[in-house]
């Protein structure tokens, strides 16, 4: 299994889908196929999904009186000290981590019938319950901060396990990411590393028409990440600083209102990865809807027609 | 006469928390204001700063809560339930986590003005699946949060006090969980109150009783759940009804709680709502903005009066004669002195 298989593998389950709905967040899945993949394959330690091949139905939300409620976060592996964590922010990409855990086998094959469907955890919007969801993130910019606070209790536990957090560049225009990235500089957490889907699109359309973002590394240095940009979907260049920290070991720290280090050593710092990517990339029919990409339904029927025959050549193509 | 202690919530933490690792307190600039310094002091391993970063703050509790850990928040209300309403909604509220809000300034105890003053977070806070309300009417109450906070599953807004606070309940009796305190029977009226404005309600039913009107008073300090049938079996034996009075909008909180109660049963009371009448407050004395906006003694009295409909002949005098029954001059100055110096 590769990076590049599987990446291909979300790509065709995604358009499948956007053609069986007349409707889907394929240019997210252009985007964020390599780096989702490179994740789960390259990346992170994770175990085996603990959770079902088919996904259960909702269990109701949590609550004092609903034992019952659940998370998706098994799909992702059990918790362990010294296995790694996945946090999913962005999770109007939902669509996409399903097809990424299909393509895994962490999910059945069917598991898409379900999607968008009453009463099921395969949400449109993912939340906690969805598969490989652990955190409610769908008001954006959420998610980084709960990250941070696993991560503190994980050191506070001494657990060598990290936490690995998906986001898209969007969420950087939100003032509660800053809040977050300049409490992770503070107290000094370098077990959470950041992937982020740098596709400078959103929903209004280009990033740099709604509010731009830029310079983005220059921005993330100066709040004390260490920052990478990368190719997006070049699944070397997105492992490799990921891997560059592996097998560093994390110096003891002793992190208290009074005794903080002014420059903290780079591996009590978070890890950033931008990862510059095309909203196109694998669909090349999409850029005739550019700028408006944030969520495909079909004009026309010749425009279905269109990608439909991609999808039946589509073995033709990734051959 | 009552007893005024100072600070009764900072040595309570240090004390209450010591042997508690699963603890940890988190603050947002505020630590000494909300008398979390001691406890930073004592255990700094256990105390995390923010700074003025209140959405952050909240989404690192949770993930800490969701490892196991009791996060503890310490800063003005308005700062945990105004400003960052969705993150303590969808990072805190919806997933039902173990943070513990620790709210101070409610209402009208500061002269910090309008941006300091929580006069909607009980309304905001009830309209929150999962979140339990609890609010300190005095210094034994404030001891008792942090017990009635840690029993609870879920997570809890408190609407704390500080600084010099009076004793009104004996120690030996703490908060008790969803229960009315039964300060007095009676069936002609029935008093409920809830935290500051207990002790005005204090003096004010002295003076209605000693006009012979047979006046029922309860304390709320648990204001969801609010499900006390105790509350509601005073108002339908209160012949004249129910007059309610809150350091709080008028709307969504006792007040409000109360009357969807009785609707909802059927008890055909009157209810008077004292507490601000959908209006923001200013920067001024706790005294002086309770008079004017009608949050104290003398405002219960004309309340019960309308209720009656008679005059009862109870005037500043009276009401000054009963309220030093319950605390003394030099206790007033002493209030007055430190509500004036406030760590804001």
């Amino acid at each position: 299994m590769t990076v590049q298989s599987v990446a291909a593998g979300i790509r065709r389950r995604v358009l499948e889908h956007t053609l069986r709905n007349n409707g889907g967040y394929l240019s997210q899945a252009c985007s964020a196929a390599e780096i989702l993949a490179t994740l789960f394959l390259r990346v992170m330690q994770l175990g085996p999904s603990t959770a079902p091949l088919i996904p259960r139905p909702f269990a109701g939300v949590p609550s004092q009186n609903n034992p019952a409620a659940l998370t998706g976060a098994g799909y992702n592996g059990p918790r362990a000290p010294d296995l790694d964590r996945f946090i999913f922010s962005p999770v109007h990409y939902a669509l996409v981590l399903y097809a990424l855990l299909i393509e895994l086998g962490r999910l059945g094959p069917d598991a898409l019938e379900r999607f968008n469907t009453d009463g099921s955890t395969v949400e449109l919007i993912g939340a906690e319950h969805s598969p490989g969801h652990e955190v409610t993130a769908g008001s954006l910019g959420q998610a980084l901060s709960q990250a941070g606070g696993i991560a503190l209790a994980r050191r506070l536990r001494g657990e060598s396990g990290r936490v690995w957090v998906f986001m898209s560049d969007g969420e950087f225009q939100e003032g509660q990411t800053w809040e977050a990235f300049a409490a992770l500089a503070h107290h000094h957490i370098g077990n959470l590393g950041v992937y982020i889907d740098a596709n400078a699109q959103q929903c209004d359309g280009a990033m740099a028409d709604v509010m731009t973002i830029e310079p983005l590394a220059d921005r993330l240095r100066a709040f004390g990440a260490e920052v990478h940009e990368v190719d997006g979907h070049d699944a070397e260049a997105l492992a490799k600083p990921a891997l560059a920290r592996e097998n560093t070991v994390i110096r003891e720290r002793h992190d208290t209102a009074g005794q903080q280090d002014p420059t903290p050593a780079a591996i009590d710092r978070p890890l950033v990865v931008i990862a510059r990517t095309d909203t196109c990339r694998g669909i090349d029919l999409l850029r005739e809807r550019a700028p408006k990409l944030h969520y495909l339904r079909f004009k026309s029927p010749n425009e279905q027609d269109a990608y439909e025959d991609l999808l039946e050549h589509w073995q033709d193509l990734a051959s | 006469m009552i007893e005024l202690v100072t600070r009764p919530h900072r040595s309570n933490l240090l004390r209450w928390a010591a042997k508690r690792s699963e603890v940890l307190v988190l603050g947002a600039d505020l630590t000494a204001s909300c008398e979390a310094d001691g406890f930073r002091d004592q255990f700094p391993e256990r105390f995390f700063s923010f700074g003025m970063a209140e959405q952050n703050m909240l989404g690192f509790a949770a993930g800490l809560a969701r490892e196991g850990f009791f996060p503890y928040i310490h800063t003005f209300s308005v700062f945990i339930t105004r400003r960052p309403f969705d993150q303590l909604a969808m990072s805190i509220a919806y997933p039902n986590l173990p943070v513990r809000l620790i709210g101070f300034l409610p209402g009208l105890t500061t002269p910090g003005g309008v941006t300091h003053q929580a006069i909607d977070d009980i309304a905001l806070m009830r309209a929150l699946p999962n979140m339990t309300v609890l609010e300190a009417g005095d210094a034994t109450e404030v001891e008792s949060m942090l017990d009635a906070a840690q029993a609870i599953e879920g997570p809890v807004y408190v609407r704390q006090l500080r600084g010099e606070v009076p004793r009104l309940f004996p120690s030996e009796q703490p908060l008790r969980f969803g229960r009315a305190r039964l300060l007095g029977s009676g069936t002609d009226l029935a008093v409920i109150s809830a935290g500051i404005c207990t002790e005005e309600a204090l003096s004010a039913v002295a003076a209605l009783r000693s006009r012979g009107v047979a006046t029922s008073h309860l304390h709320v300090s648990t204001l969801k759940p609010f499900d006390d049938p105790r509350l509601l079996e005073q108002i339908a034996n209160a012949r004249y009804g129910a007059i309610t009075i809150e350091n709080h909008s008028i709307i969504g909180g006792l007040g409000s709680a109360l009357a969807e109660q009785l609707a909802e049963q059927g008890i055909g009371r009157r209810l008077i709502r004292l507490g601000l009448r959908d209006t923001y407050a200013h920067g001024a004395s706790k005294p002086y903005l309770m008079r004017e906006y009608g949050l104290d003694a003398r405002a219960l009295v004309h309340a019960a009066e309308t209720l009656i409909d008679a005059s009862l002949g109870i005037d500043d005098a009276v009401l000054a004669e009963h309220a030093a029954a319950v605390r003394g001059a030099a206790q007033r100055e002493t209030l007055a002195k430190a509500d004036k110096t406030e760590d804001l």
